[in-house]
């Protein structure tokens, strides 16, 4: 028998559930947090129920179908323009009633709709009574009671989904609007009903509710109609301001005369938010315990994973060992000795680190501090010309720059979003880690923290004073508003935090065995191919990873860049491999200064080298500062739009970079500090 | 107690929502978002350095900052 194949969008408010519950039907693994403005993409899956094969497309949250920003535009255009069979509307049963407002409004636009009702555990659990009966009546829509992070409900939902996609004939459900809108809407509907392109495509009601909404989205579409001029006559007759609100009231209006039938009992307090609150929004400690948390974090990062790391440390020294004993040709020895034990094991040392940042970011997302993080920040990021909302991919860009690029889209402003983007890769990745890791264990011994705090908060400034230079001069404008949902703390579970963690840890094996092997490999190439003019054979042990090899001569031909800034030949080659990943700096330093067949670390090498503190300290601010890997460029194009901005980020970046290291090596040698 | 905006009430005390003034895209998420007339709203907090401010309102918390917060005239509730 051929499969009915049916697609159904998961719609919602932001926060609600709808990742979770997309994650819970089709077994992926989208990411998940408790804050608004996770999901910024739509996403698609597959499950099949039944005989039924259905594609689910998770979506962005969304307050309103009149989209406000970027990421709601994406929703919006999902569910009016691609008309999947099936809307799921995640309600959150905690807070019906303003859930139920973008209810009304997807009646309104007539899409056959299924409510989930999420979060059923934390309705239940303190003291709600929802009679989902009776909301199945008024609303004339199936309800289904959901606990999306216990996949409880599914199959139910789905039953009634697939019944639902079947039916035949559906109708729009109405919201009145009193007379007087009434009367407006009508005349609208008839101006409307007569350009059949519009009216075939979306129901005319629901266009006249839209344009006395003010929505501008619709308004361009009547523009470019043959009955533009008709509408216009008819909205410039009114006072736009007074519909919209008229409007919004009625439709909470209707939501309140069904709500105290629906909700026998309904909690409105969240104390246990409250608590918490009182302290980390506290006039005094808001600030101190946001920088408490960060110091936390940083040192469970740092020092936690020490004793892990010698496990690694351990483990690839016994593979270097194994490797030069038992493999007997030279070159393959050498590929796998001086290049990829060197360069790849120089990099996944860090692997415990790696995770542990993951984790404290997971934590940080799922307890609902992320929103209160924006909050606390809010006027801060004001004085700076931004806003509290760009706190979010501020702090998202700890963990990769890429995703916390994308996070903002949910800011609404276009030039508070170009700036965030443009200042975000100066929040120091998790890539950069290992570098930092590495050298500032190497030079700075017990001091190695606290360099390494000190260049993440250096990143902060930096990020700081150009988001305020920029957009003082380049991107000038007026603030945009601050209009953020705060979400009630939840306890993060182990099982979401340790799979977070895990999710993540899993793309930085990947990125190891993947891009930073290749890289390795490439560099380790370069190293074993004899210069023009050198006699010596390939891979041979006199030539690798010195001057007469191919990388030798193109090291000395960068070098005179990066001198002044104190760095060698060797350094040189590695920034300029690390712009494909950051962690590929410390990769190829593994193989250009040689950690394959003795047992030293990199770190042994490098104190007992040229290098000293001073440069040491100088190469992590160029690695901080200078251009973003060529992931979080691309990402930055995608972004903006724009290549002009994007190289501008690389071109500013990476001046920065070279005059701060330029000033550290000049004025740590004329006072003759750390050398 | 006459009118005012929502701005000037401190943090514990209850209104009830008149008008929303100004205009735009702002404005109507302010709206979506369930700041409408006749809705009740409590001033939980103001943030550590001042502004923005934390509302209850439609049983969620909303924050906004005071320069919006100006934008609503509120009838202040007894206690
Ligand atoms: N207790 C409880 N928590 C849930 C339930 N469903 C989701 N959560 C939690 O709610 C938070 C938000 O979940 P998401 O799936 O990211 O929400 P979303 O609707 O996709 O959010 P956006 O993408 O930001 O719009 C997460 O912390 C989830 O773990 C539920 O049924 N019960
Ligand atoms: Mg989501």
């Amino acid at each position: 028998m051929e499969k009915k194949k049916i697609t159904i969008a998961l719609a919602g408010n932001p926060n609600v559930g709808k990742t979770t519950l997309f994650n819970a039907i089709t077994g992926a693994r989208q990411h998940v947090g408790n804050w608004p403005g996770v999901t910024v993409e739509k996403k698609t899956g597959k499950r099949t129920y039944k005989d039924t094969e259905v594609e689910v497309v998770d979506l962005p949250g969304t307050y309103s179908l009149t989209a406000y920003s970027l990421d709601e535009v994406v929703a919006r255009d999902y569910v009016v323009e691609e008309k999947p069979d099936v809307v799921v509307q995640i309600v959150d049963a905690t807070n019906l009633e303003r859930n139920l407002y973008l209810t009304t409004q997807l009646m309104e636009l007539g899409s056959k709709v299924v409510i989930a009702l999420n979060m059923w555990d934390l309705a239940e659990s303190r003291g709600d009574k929802i009679d989902t009966r009776k909301m199945e009546d008024f609303l004339e829509i199936p309800v289904v009671k959901t606990v999306a992070n216990r996949a409880e409900g599914i199959d139910a939902l789905l039953e009634e989904v697939v019944r639902e996609a079947d039916k035949g004939e559906h109708h729009e459900h109405e919201v009145s609007y009193g007379d007087d809108i009434e009367k407006k809407i009508i005349e609208l509907e008839k101006i409307v009903g007569k350009d059949s392109a519009l009216s075939g495509k979306y129901p005319v009601r629901w266009l006249s509710v839209k344009l006395l909404d003010g929505d501008e989205n619709i308004l361009e579409k009547i523009e470019g109609s043959s009955v533009a001029t008709q509408v216009n006559s008819v909205l410039s007759a009114i006072k736009k301001e007074d519909y919209e609100a008229a409007m919004a009231e009625k439709r909470y209006e209707t939501i309140n005369t069904v709500l105290p039938q629906v909700c026998v009992k309904c909690v409105k307090e969240v104390t246990f938010s409250d608590m918490i609150d009182r302290v980390v929004t506290n006039k005094y400690l808001g600030i101190p315990v946001f920088l408490a948390m960060m110091w936390a974090a940083f040192e469970v990062t740092f020092t936690v994973a020490t004793p892990l790391m010698e496990f690694v440390d351990m483990f690839f020294g016994w593979l270097a060992g194994v490797v030069a004993q038992s493999i007997t040709n030279p070159v393959l020895g050498s590929l796998l000795g001086d290049g990829i034990v060197a360069g790849v094991g120089a990099v996944m040392i860090f692997l415990p680190n790696i995770l542990l940042l993951f984790l404290m970011i997971s934590l940080l997302e799922d307890s609902g501090y992320m929103a209160r993080a924006a909050f606390v920040m809010d006027k801060l990021m004001y004085k700076i010309g931004l806003n509290g909302r760009s706190f979010i991919p501020l702090l998202m860009g700890f963990g990769c720059n890429v995703p916390a690029i994308m996070a903002t889209r949910t800011i609404e402003d276009e030039k508070d979003r170009l700036v965030t983007i443009l200042v975000n890769p100066f929040i120091s990745c998790g890539a950069r880690l290992p570098v930092y890791l590495m050298l500032a264990g190497a030079f700075f011994g017990r001091q190695a923290g606290t360099v390494i705090f000190g260049i993440y908060i250096l990143g902060i400034i930096v990020a700081i004073l150009s988001a305020k230079l920029i957009r003082g001069t380049v991107v000038k404008g007026k603030p945009s508003p601050f209009i953020m949902e705060l979400p009630p703390y939840r306890l993060p579970t182990l099982k979401a935090s340790a799979i977070h963690m895990w999710e993540k840890g899993s793309i930085y094996l990947k990125k190891a065995g993947t891009i930073i092997l290749a890289g390795v490999v490439f560099v380790w190439l370069l190293s074993a191919i004899p210069a023009p003019g050198v006699d010596a054979a390939f891979a041979s042990e006199e030539i690798l990873g010195t001057e007469d090899s191919l990388v030798g001569v193109l090291g000395h031909i960068i070098e005179p860049l990066v001198a002044p800034l104190g760095f060698d030949w060797k350094v040189a080659v590695a920034l300029v491999f690390g712009f494909i990943a950051k962690e590929i700096v410390i990769g190829s330093m593994g193989v250009l200064y040689g950690t394959g067949e003795d047992e030293d670390a990199l770190a042994e090498i490098l104190t007992a080298g040229s290098m000293t503190p001073l440069t040491a300290l100088g190469l992590m601010v160029f690695t901080l500062l200078y251009a973003p890997c060529i992931a979080c460029v691309g990402v930055v194009k995608k972004e903006t739009g724009s290549w002009k901005w994007t190289l501008f980020m690389v071109a500013y970046g990476t001046t920065l970079a070279w005059i701060a290291a330029f000033l550290i090596f000049r004025i740590g040698t004329a006072i003759g500090w750390g050398l | 107690m006459s009118e005012t905006t929502l701005n000037l009430l401190e943090p514990g005390s209850k209104a009830k929502v008149i008008q929303i003034t100004g205009r735009g895209s702002a404005r109507r998420r302010i709206l979506d978002m369930g700041m409408v007339p006749g809705a009740e709203i409590e001033v939980i907090r103001k943030a550590p350095m001042g502004d923005p401010l934390e509302f209850l309102v439609k049983g969620y918390n909303l924050s906004l900052r005071k320069a919006e917060a100006e934008l609503i005239v509120v009838q202040p509730l007894g206690v």
